[in-house]
């Protein structure tokens, strides 16, 4: 149905790994395309976060393997094809910093670590503040924002450094609804303006399940690997409680 | 070759202008080092710092070598050693540091033991002093500076990134062990060319002490910066001078001044900086 997949962006090939005798990455195989919206969901301890690590280089898989672009991803030169969107509690937030002063650190895998930046540089961070809403904010210190807002500044700090893809860890977890709904704008925007590819790793979809071209399940190993529609109709057993299901089939249904 | 310049009291004399030279490079650095320390918990590296230099400099007087330059050797050798330990992952940050700062100091009061001239001689290096101060000291020390600055602004941006946020720069290729490397060896360097004035026991305190005022008074990092900077600068003036004028060891003087301006900081600070003193992590939920 779907045409000939172009060279994946990012890729799993029986992808393994173990904290201890646990394992939670079992042997895990996909491929994401150019372009494609793809989002991978699973509940809590699926081993979601540690594929997540897997595919940004941060962890080494003790079998099979992972790409990004095409090259493993602790070997990837150009860093700056890649937009990362951690967790919002991972920023040091007791530092005074702006929101363009955090957003400018996106730049530097772009404009060189070591540089001073230039004005494409400071229109790109711009820019990006812009895309996120936050132009007014801009000179307020991260740490008075809200935590939408925050989540907003990580956004744009991944989108600075003009990312052809961007990944994001849990991006909508205790987030506001406005900026749930800014949140879905800006990847819709990216996905179709810039033609990033957007790789999305959350328990909770609610904002962007209608925009998504596919959904992955993960419960350790793939359970699901599909659009939307598919899953919805392949009523895909989880394997979960009902309490327990993920908010963002709320979305779906 | 550097010549005495007409300023007024208390800096007319050449001794005091020396101190000056020397006070004014090292009260702008010790601030910028201690921003980055600061963010990274590292607030007491200083002081441990301090102690290896202390070793290098009871060497220095034993070998009958300027103790400046082993306590320089010394220190940036305790720095790599330190990090070294941290990326191996073998000694938890607390314990690493401890190996070293104690064995530093233990290291120096053996060789000052050894040392025929006692333990004198070590004094102006552990409280400071302006009259020891000679054109040697402001040289280097003006070198030293301009390695920093050097250094700051080639690796600052990167160091910046790691701090807010260590995985994201990682992810993005940014030099992150190089730039913590550089600035421990960068925080040795400072503590040497501050010991002089300040004084090893009191080298921490300039700094953290300007760096809890900006962070306290500003709202950006490049204010934080600033105001860390000026209050850095205007603690060595006003400290040199109430030494001059009332005969107090210098780095005890300039270390008072800016723990009072940090208290007015917070007393004038407005309740804003009030509650950010008391609740540093407002969002901090998980």
């Amino acid at each position: 149905m779907t045409p000939t997949p172009p060279p994946p962006i990012l890729s799993a090939a029986a992808a393994s790994f173990s904290y201890g005798s646990e394992t939670v990455v079992d042997r895990v195989s996909f491929a994401v395309g150019a372009g494609e919206f793809v989002a991978l969901v699973g509940p809590n301890g699926s081993g979601k976060s540690t594929l997540l690590r897997l595919l940004l280089g941060l962890l080494r898989p003790e079998s099979g393997s992972t790409t990004c672009f095409g090259v493993d991803p602790r070997q990837l030169t150009e860093r700056a094809r890649v937009g990362y969107v951690p967790q919002r509690s991972i920023l040091g937030l007791e530092l005074p910093a702006t929101v363009s002063e955090v957003v400018a650190t996106g730049r530097l895998a772009r404009s060189g670590w070591w540089r001073r930046l230039k004005a494409p540089d400071h229109r790109a961070i711009e820019h990006a503040i812009e895309s996120v809403g936050l132009a007014e904010q801009r000179k307020r210190p991260v740490r008075e924002l809200s935590g939408g807002q925050q989540q907003r500044v990580l956004i744009a700090r991944a989108m600075a450094g003009d990312p052809e893809l961007l990944i994001l860890d849990e991006p909508v977890a205790g987030v506001d609804v406005e900026s749930q709904k800014q949140f879905r704008d800006t990847l819709v925007h990216a996905v179709n303006a810039h033609r990033a590819t957007v790789f999305l790793v959350s328990h909770e979809l609610g904002a962007v399940a209608n925009d998504l071209d596919r959904v992955i399940v993960m419960k350790r190993k793939i359970v699901f690997d599909g659009t939307p529609a598919e899953l919805v109709a392949s009523g895909v057993d989880l394997g979960v409680p009902a309490d327990a299901l993920p908010r963002w089939l709320e979305g779906l249904t | 070759m550097i010549g005495v310049i007409s300023l007024p009291y208390p800096f007319e004399r050449e001794f005091m202008q020396y101190a000056l030279w020397v006070g004014l490079v090292v009260g702008a650095c010790a601030p910028l080092i201690g921003i980055f320390l600061v963010q990274k918990r590292q607030a007491l590296m200083g002081d441990g710092l301090g102690h290896i230099a202390f070793a290098g400099i009871a060497a220095g007087l034993l070998l009958e070598v300027w103790p400046v330059w082993t306590a320089l050797v010394a220190a940036v050798a305790g720095a790599l050693a330190i990090e070294w330990l941290r990326n191996r992952g073998r000694a938890t940050g607390d314990l690493a540091l401890a190996l070293f700062f104690y064995g530093g100091i233990a290291l120096g009061v053996v060789l000052i033991s050894r040392s025929s001239t006692g333990g004198l001689n070590v004094l102006p290096y552990l409280f400071g002093s302006i009259l020891t101060v000679g054109p040697d000291d402001v040289r280097l020390v003006i070198i030293l500076g301009l390695v920093i600055i050097f250094s700051l602004a080639i690796i600052g941006r990167a160091l910046f990134a790691s701090l807010l946020d260590e995985e994201s720069a990682r992810v993005a290729g940014l030099p992150v062990v190089l730039a913590n490397t550089m600035l421990s060896v960068l925080a040795a360097i400072t503590v040497v060319a501050a010991m002089r004035i300040v004084g090893i026991l009191l080298i921490a305190a300039l700094m953290v002490l300007p760096v809890a005022t900006g962070r306290l008074v500003a709202r950006s990092f490049r204010g934080t910066i600033i105001i860390s900077v000026i209050v850095g600068v205007v603690s060595v003036i006003v400290g040199l001078a109430a030494a001059r004028q009332w005969a107090l060891a210098p780095g005890g003087a300039i270390v008072l001044t800016t723990a009072a301006i940090f208290s007015l900081a917070i007393v004038f600070g407005g309740e804003r900086s009030r509650a950010r003193l008391t609740n540093r992590l407002p969002t901090t939920n998980h």
